[in-house]
């Protein structure tokens, strides 16, 4: 065929991108508001459902024309349900925490009479001399955002939202380059796996690309599952199409002409919108047969996981995608020489594959400025926990523990003290104050004892055991140990067996050195990243948190008064006021009773130590007291009936 | 005895009413997949998703279909937390055990479900109404504790909470037996 007279494949991708403009510039230049509405799993859980309704039903009722858009996550989970409202002739304006009361007032207060509702805001998206922009707090000015740079502004159901945002021009630019001036782009860039082990992408990419095999594959790792870190989940909810973009982008460039995107069981709305968005791109030309008038075929399924965290390491998610159970292998073969099938196969984590357009889109020099020179970009973490402002953030790599935990999120609510950050889940470590002020970034983070892992970050305060949390992660992992290695199917098991008896008070001396060698010859004798990390979390915490090991054993003492075999609930009969109630109702097992002098006591025998009754006594009285260990409590007897 | 595709299953006569419609709607819905093993996850959440649960006799009519040996099968199948092997309760309660819900206390709220209904986690009710799960993580983090009933995500649970949330079914469940009562008296 002659190349000269043939359209390249972006000259036939641009009547796409003028179509996708044409109808974003309909929505924007329109004369009626816009209401977008954070409809990803967290906004859904807040009740963005029922607002939307309220939305419609007041538009309705009043006969007022305003089109509503739902969107997906900002990350901004502390202020769920997120309205973003567009009414011309104002700044685009966030609202928080809205509920379908709010959203009444708002359509008669807004869009009648032009009341912006001031109490109600958050920010606006825009600087303007009305209403101060969130960008002025530093929640949203310390963050940069690459790959969530869309997350909670377009529609995930709508390709063309995406494509008016430069979308999918870099896959249609980069089907006319040469592979190797892509992996040199991408090499440039020093863009390092987001799953958690920081591994050269570039490298990964050029050994299958290199491979001798025909038949290559390429999956994307969305088995995202740290119980405690969403940002896979939300990406995937939010912006499909960026992930899907990085996907054809790294199947052109290896060669590959079947990917898979292997989804968590547990996430059913982020496995309805990828495939949504899969068939989108595949509706418009860019997946599937000739694309973009090229002779690259490429498909993409999704293959939906089965609640297994063992199978995100990528050996035993291959192994599952195959019908197998998910057991891990021994590496190498690594999946770029042996994988899906035997075939050379590239597994890289949906960050990974979101970071491959905006690369392309500047290069790989500018992705390089960002970050640190050994970690370059941008991170994301699931701050959870006792924080301010709980959410998903993406800042760059290198600003240290204490700038994030502290100036972006907000610090710790209620005027409670700082004691820990639990960094990468099971597979991580917690890291006390004297940590707080660590750059963020792969190699500092693991010399910490932490790790980067799936960017789950739990901060805790003084109320938070740090025996319970080790024990907590090890009961996690010790569940989903495959049962391959000796060491992780029986050790982790003996490991949760004497964190169990310490947690309630039965702890034995010499148990703190049998932890420790337990931990190390789990760690030695484990063959994949589960087993090898399982004992993270108790190794920091004893190393951090030893006194705390030791009041639990030789004290029978929980500190943090956390772990119930070793605390108990009382009322303190000099605050407790004659005729009040209100502990008596909202006991579960009914162990409050009345004494002789008609005040309030708690039958020790039956308290569950759930801690309603604090919660329920008038903080006027405040007569609920919490000790440990559970001698402190006065015994008072129930006064015999009649 | 029951033939399928020139397997015997055997017929055991305590396979109720619900077996037969399993026997009937699975062999149909196997025409569809392929006999590939690697067919086998897809046609067991497939099979989950419209039974909500794996009975005996579907692990056997899978194995059969892909040629494999029913040990196989539900060696696979137990392997991964998303499948069960006992009918759900009509209300599903799965309790969220995630880090942060963790941190938040959330075994306090499982306790709760547990002593009001009288079963454990993975258990379901005698009378099938309800059955309490464990999962791990839904991605509401900020929301901890929480609790799934029925698809509708419960944010910040508390222990009275729960009552309150289980005395609503057990008076929407009365409402309608009166109903059904009035309706009955009144033809």
């Amino acid at each position: 065929m002659n190349q000269a007279s043939k359209k390249s494949a972006y000259e036939i991708f641009l009547p796409i991108r003028e179509e996708a403009e044409r109808r974003i510039g309909e929505i924007k230049n329109n004369t009626h508001p816009n209401i977008y509405i954070g409809m990803a799993t967290c906004g859904l859980a807040s009740g963005a459902m029922e607002v939307k309704a309220a939305f419609e039903a007041t538009l309705r009722e009043r006969g007022i024309e305003a089109r509503i858009i739902p969107v997906g996550c900002l990350g901004h989970c502390y202020a769920e349900p997120l309205v973003m409202v567009e009414n011309p002739g104002f700044p685009p304006i966030l609202y928080h925490e809205m509920t379908p009361g709010k959203a009444k007032m708002l359509v008669k207060a807004f869009f009648e009479e032009g009341d912006p509702l001031f109490e109600y805001i958050l920010g606006a998206t825009e600087e303007n001399d009305l209403i101060p922009a969130v960008k002025e707090f530093s929640r949203f000015r310390s963050e940069e955002r690459i790959l969530m740079a869309h997350c909670g502004l377009i529609d995930p159901e709508d390709i063309y939202h995406y494509i008016a945002k430069g979308g999918y021009s870099r896959f249609a630019k980069a089907l006319s380059l040469p592979q190797d001036k892509l992996l040199g782009e991408i090499r440039e860039s020093g863009l390092r796996g987001r799953g958690g082990a920081g591994f050269q992408t570039a490298l990964k990419w050029e050994m299958v690309k290199n491979a001798e095999e025909p038949e290559r594959f390429v999956i994307c790792n969305a088995d995202e599952g740290d119980p405690g870190a969403y940002m896979d989940r939300a990406i995937l909810e939010s912006n499909p199409h960026q992930v899907i973009e990085g996907i054809a982008i790294c199947s052109y460039t290896v060669g590959a002409q079947r990917a898979i995107i292997y989804v968590r069981a547990e996430y059913p709305l982020a496995v309805k919108i990828v495939k949504r968005a899969i068939a989108q791109a595949r509706e418009l030309g860019i997946l599937g047969k000739e694309i973009l008038g090229t002779n690259f075929d490429l498909e993409i399924e999704v293959f939906q996981g089965s609640g297994a965290f063992v199978c995100g390491e990528e050996t035993a998610l291959i192994q599952s995608i195959q019908g197998e159970r998910g057991m891990p292998h021994p590496r190498p073969p690594y999946p770029s020489q042996r994988g899906l099938w035997g075939k050379p196969t590239v597994i890289n984590n949906v960050k990974t594959f979101g970071s491959i357009a905006p690369i392309l889109e500047r290069n790989g020099a500018w992705f390089r400025g960002i970050g640190t020179d050994k970690s370059p970009g941008t991170a994301i973490f699931s701050v959870v926990g006792s924080i301010v402002h709980a959410g998903l953030v993406e800042i760059p790599m290198g600003i240290t523990l204490r700038r994030l935990i502290f100036d972006v999120c907000g610090g710790i609510p209620k005027k409670k003290k700082f004691k820990a950050v639990q960094i990468g889940g099971p597979s991580g470590g917690c890291l006390p104050e004297e940590f707080l002020d660590t750059p963020i970034e792969f190699d500092s983070l693991t010399q910490a004892g932490a790790m980067m892992g799936s960017g789950g970050m739990v901060v805790m305060d003084e109320d938070t055991c740090m025996i319970d949390i080790a024990r907590y992660f090890v009961d996690f992992t010790q569940n989903e140990s495959c049962g391959k290695c000796t060491f992780c199917r029986i050790g982790t098991k003996h490991l949760l067996n004497i964190l169990e008896r310490i947690t309630k008070g039965e702890g034995r001396k010499g148990d703190i050195d049998l932890l420790e060698d337990l931990s190390l010859d789990i760690k030695e004798g484990s063959l994949c990243g589960l087993g090898k990390t399982a004992p993270n979390p108790v190794l920091t915490s004893i190393r951090y948190f030893r006194d705390e090991y030791e009041a639990h054993i030789n004290e029978k003492r929980c500190p943090a008064m956390m772990c119930r075999p070793l605390t108990a609930y009382f009322i303190d009969l000099d605050r407790c006021a004659r005729g009040c109630d209100a502990c008596v109702g909202s006991c579960p097992t009914e162990s409050i009773f009345t004494t002789s002098n008609r005040k309030k006591a708690i039958d020790q025998t039956l308290c569950v130590k759930c801690g309603e009754c604090m919660t329920a006594c008038p903080p006027e009285y405040d007569a609920v007291r919490k000790v440990s260990p559970p001698e402190l409590a006065p015994r008072i007897e129930r006064p015999k009936e009649g | 005895m029951f033939f399928y595709k020139g397997m015997e299953v055997h017929y055991r006569p305590e396979i109720e009413k619900e077996d037969e419609a399993i026997l009937r709607d699975i062999g149909s819905m196997l025409e569809g997949f392929g006999r590939h093993r690697g067919d086998l996850m897809p046609i067991l959440q497939k099979i989950q998703e419209g039974h909500h649960y794996l009975a005996p006799l579907a692990l056997e009519m899978v194995a059969g279909h892909l040629n494999i040996s029913t040990c196989e099968v539900y060696g696979v199948a137990t392997f991964y937390n998303q499948f069960r092997f006992h009918p759900p309760g009509k209300h599903q309660i799965k309790v969220c055990l995630g880090t942060a819900c963790h941190v938040k206390g959330s075994d306090i709220i499982l306790e709760n479900f547990e002593r009001k209904l009288e079963i454990k986690a993975g258990e379901t009710t005698q009378d099938r109404e309800f059955s309490i799960d464990k999962v791990a993580c839904v991605g509401c983090c900020a929301l901890a504790p929480v609790a799934i009933v029925d698809d509708t995500v419960h944010g910040h649970m508390a222990p009275s909470k729960v009552e309150g949330l289980i005395l609503g079914f057990e008076i929407e469940k009365e409402r309608q037996r009166r109903e059904k009562q009035r309706g009955e008296s009144s033809q």
